[in-house]
């Protein structure tokens, strides 16, 4: 076929645009796209509004209902403060973002900060959200493992990242050392667990629990059950560490605006958990709302569980509990992981957390006749669909 | 166009026989796999947990994505996250391309740019990018100007046009300097100038050396988009998608493999797309072989 030179470039020509005006109508189709500003409504009255930033340590869950229905209910706004809330990730330490600057709040668990602390991380925990901790090790009955003792020999799994200590501590209490099991590192999911590669699975019991329990037993062709189970909890022997936690910055407190804003925003997040505790339901859904992909019962089981670690308070939420600090300090001075480390070598200094902020919030809270202890609280049932939905 | 057909054919019938082996393998491969010792596993299991039949993927994905009123079909899901994510490794690879070219020719241009550059250029990639993730996005949140914010996107992109850029500059460089001295020569004897030399010699030399480059630096847009979408923890692409629905794997197996053809359809217009530029660029890739 004879192509005269005139028609070739023309040909190549049109190819050229169709290919170029594909690449760039791909490129415009991504340019509105809305990220996560969850915490921007009013436009009006922005002015007044200070702007806040809040970093979490993971995605969008239930885990972090509290602070999406205070955005969602405007208790953030009746304080003054327009909050955006801003999703974590695997690669996302929330204390490192907050010691560097870029957001006015993390939350994250105390025995992962405590090791940011000991390397020079200005920032302190203003208010322990979770009073009580959420991680567990899971296994099927007919491995006989009840108690930390039984895991010698067994294949554990465990994400890693700062979520092994309190596994590690309660085998160290009762004599097992890392090197008596076999450490298999766990995936977000619990295939491995469902499998039988691991007979002892973390598990949060807001997350991976609920997961399991979301599965088709293949021998019954119904949904595990929580009597298939054995279920080691870190609180019951006494290894719990205090987990999600509303961290602020050290230096930064000493800014009487800052320090003001803090109580403003403790006093808005507690707002905002003491709404979930009443009505779970709104909770779940301002979270899916707000852009979360779980099913609509893990999502609820997710908020009924992370209800139960906060509710009831034993001294209204947020205050810091000295001897849950102590043993959490304990913890993670005197437990060695599979490389012999330890999270910190000596105490963490005094500013590593504090009550005042939390007491201030609380204060203008019961005034308000808000309650912040939920003496009466009592966890809702939660059905289980398969796959979550 | 017969030639069309029969390779789109071929394609087709290439797709199916992944899943007919995918389906046979569960039908007829031992159920709990092949054990190597206590833990090794060298065949994979079969159950329905590991590995789904194709026709459940399929149907999944017809359904909704979520239990919600109103959710979309997990279809509409990963479509929509695969025109995000596509968007993203689409910017990242012009960045990368514009960058990648640059470097050729300035390297081209100036020996010790060359000696100077290329190892720093090698070297870049010998960095693990779950490492530079969370500092392109902290740095990138320190820039702003007059309207301009720079999004958690943008992190993502420039770290797909940190994959990107570099096999167009190593390809580009290869190709600038392909002609043969003979003709270069006969360019000084012309007396022609470094920059008439570059339009009518060198870059029409190089394009056979830049089309697989530019090929690679899309396969490497798509890879850099989807995993910093996951280390960065950015909303709406199929890399955060593979996570969250990883979630529902014991309980909805078949879910969680939506995003994975989200990301292959990704991954296969990327391809198509550069494909269209081959073709707009064949008449240099002829002379080029005729030569």
């Amino acid at each position: 076929m004879r192509v005269t030179p005139r028609a070739r470039t023309l040909s190549v020509l049109k190819v050229g645009a169709v290919a170029l005006s594909l690449a760039l109508s791909v490129s415009a189709c991504g340019g509105d796209g809305d990220s996560d500003s969850s915490g921007s409504g009013s436009e009006g009255s922005g002015d007044e509004l200070t702007p806040v930033t809040l970093q979490l340590q993971w995605v969008a869950q239930a885990q972090f209902a509290g602070y999406y229905a205070a955005v969602e209910q405007g208790f953030y706004e009746d304080e003054g403060l327009d909050v955006t809330i801003a999703e974590g990730g695997p690669d996302i330490v929330p204390q490192d973002v907050l010691a560097a600057g870029d957001v006015d709040y993390a939350i994250s668990w105390v025995p992962k900060v405590l090791g940011s602390i000991e390397q020079g991380a200005g920032i302190a925990d203003v208010a322990q959200i979770f009073e009580r901790s959420a991680t567990t090790q899971i296994s099927f009955k007919d491995k006989g493992i009840e108690s930390p003792e039984d895991l010698a020999g067994k294949n554990v799994g465990s994400w890693g990242f700062g979520n092994e200590w309190e596994l590690f501590a309660g085998m160290q209490q009762e004599g097992v050392d890392v090197e008596d099991i076999n450490l298999v590192q766990q995936a977000f999911d619990m295939n491995a667990f469902l499998a039988g590669d691991i007979d002892a699975a973390q598990a949060m019991t807001y997350n991976e629990y609920a997961q399991v329990l979301e599965s088709v037993n293949p021998d019954t062709g119904e949904l595990y059950q929580p009597e298939d189970l054995n279920v080691i909890d870190w609180n019951d022997v006494g290894t719990a560490m205090l987990q999600d936690a509303i961290w602020a910055s050290t230096e930064q407190l000493e800014d009487d605006e800052y320090a003001e804003q803090t109580v403003a925003f403790i006093k808005a997040s507690i707002k905002g958990w003491a709404f979930v505790r009443d009505d779970p339901e709104a909770g779940a859904a301002a979270v899916t709302a707000a852009g979360s992909q779980l099913g609509t019962s893990h999502q609820l089981w997710m908020t009924n569980e992370i209800n139960k670690l906060i509710w009831p308070s034993t001294n209204g939420v947020g205050m810091i509990d000295e001897a849950a600090w102590d043993q959490t300090v304990e913890i993670a001075m005197n437990t060695e992981n599979e490389t012999g480390a330890t999270i910190i070598s000596e105490e963490p200094p005094e500013t590593a957390y504090t009550n005042e902020y939390v007491e201030q919030a609380l204060d203008e809270l019961r005034d308000e006749g808000v309650d912040v202890d939920g003496e009466d609280y009592t966890p809702i049932e939660v059905t289980l669909n398969e796959g979550g939905n | 166009m017969l030639g069309r057909l029969r390779a789109g054919l071929l394609g087709a019938l290439g797709v199916l026989l992944v899943a007919a082996l995918w389906d046979l393998y569960k039908a007829f491969g031992p159920e709990q796999g092949v054990l190597v010792g206590e833990r090794t596993l060298i065949l994979p299991r079969a159950t329905d947990l590991a590995m789904p039949h194709t026709w459940e993927m399929v149907r999944r994905l017809f359904e909704p994505a979520t239990g919600l009123r109103g959710a979309p079909t997990a279809l509409e899901a990963v479509l929509d996250a695969s025109a995000f994510t596509l968007s993203i490794a689409a910017r990242g690879w012009l960045v990368g391309v514009v960058v990648g070219i640059a470097l050729a020719l300035l390297m081209t241009r100036f020996k010790i740019a060359e000696a100077g550059m290329l190892p720093w250029i090698v070297l870049s990639q010998t960095v693990p990018l779950i490492a530079i993730a969370p500092l392109v996005r902290r740095w990138g949140a320190q820039i702003e100007f007059g309207s301009f914010t720079w999004e958690n996107e943008h992190s993502v992109a420039l770290i797909a046009a940190y994959l990107a850029f570099f096999p167009v500059a190593v390809g580009g460089l290869r190709g600038l300097k392909s002609p043969a001295r003979t003709h270069v020569e006969l360019m000084h004897t012309y007396g022609v100038g470094w920059w008439r030399t570059l339009i009518t010699l060198r870059l029409p030399a190089s394009v056979p050396f830049l089309l697989p480059a530019l090929r690679l630096a899309a396969a490497s847009a798509v890879i850099g988009s989807v995993v910093a979408e996951v280390s960065i923890g950015l909303r709406g692409g199929i890399g955060r998608m593979v996570v969250e629905y990883a979630q529902s794997a014991g309980g909805d197996p078949a879910k969680a493999w939506a995003p994975i053809f989200g990301a292959v359809a990704v991954g296969l217009v990327a391809a198509g797309a550069v494909g269209l530029l081959t073709l707009a660029l064949r008449p240099f890739h002829l002379t080029e072989t005729i030569r």
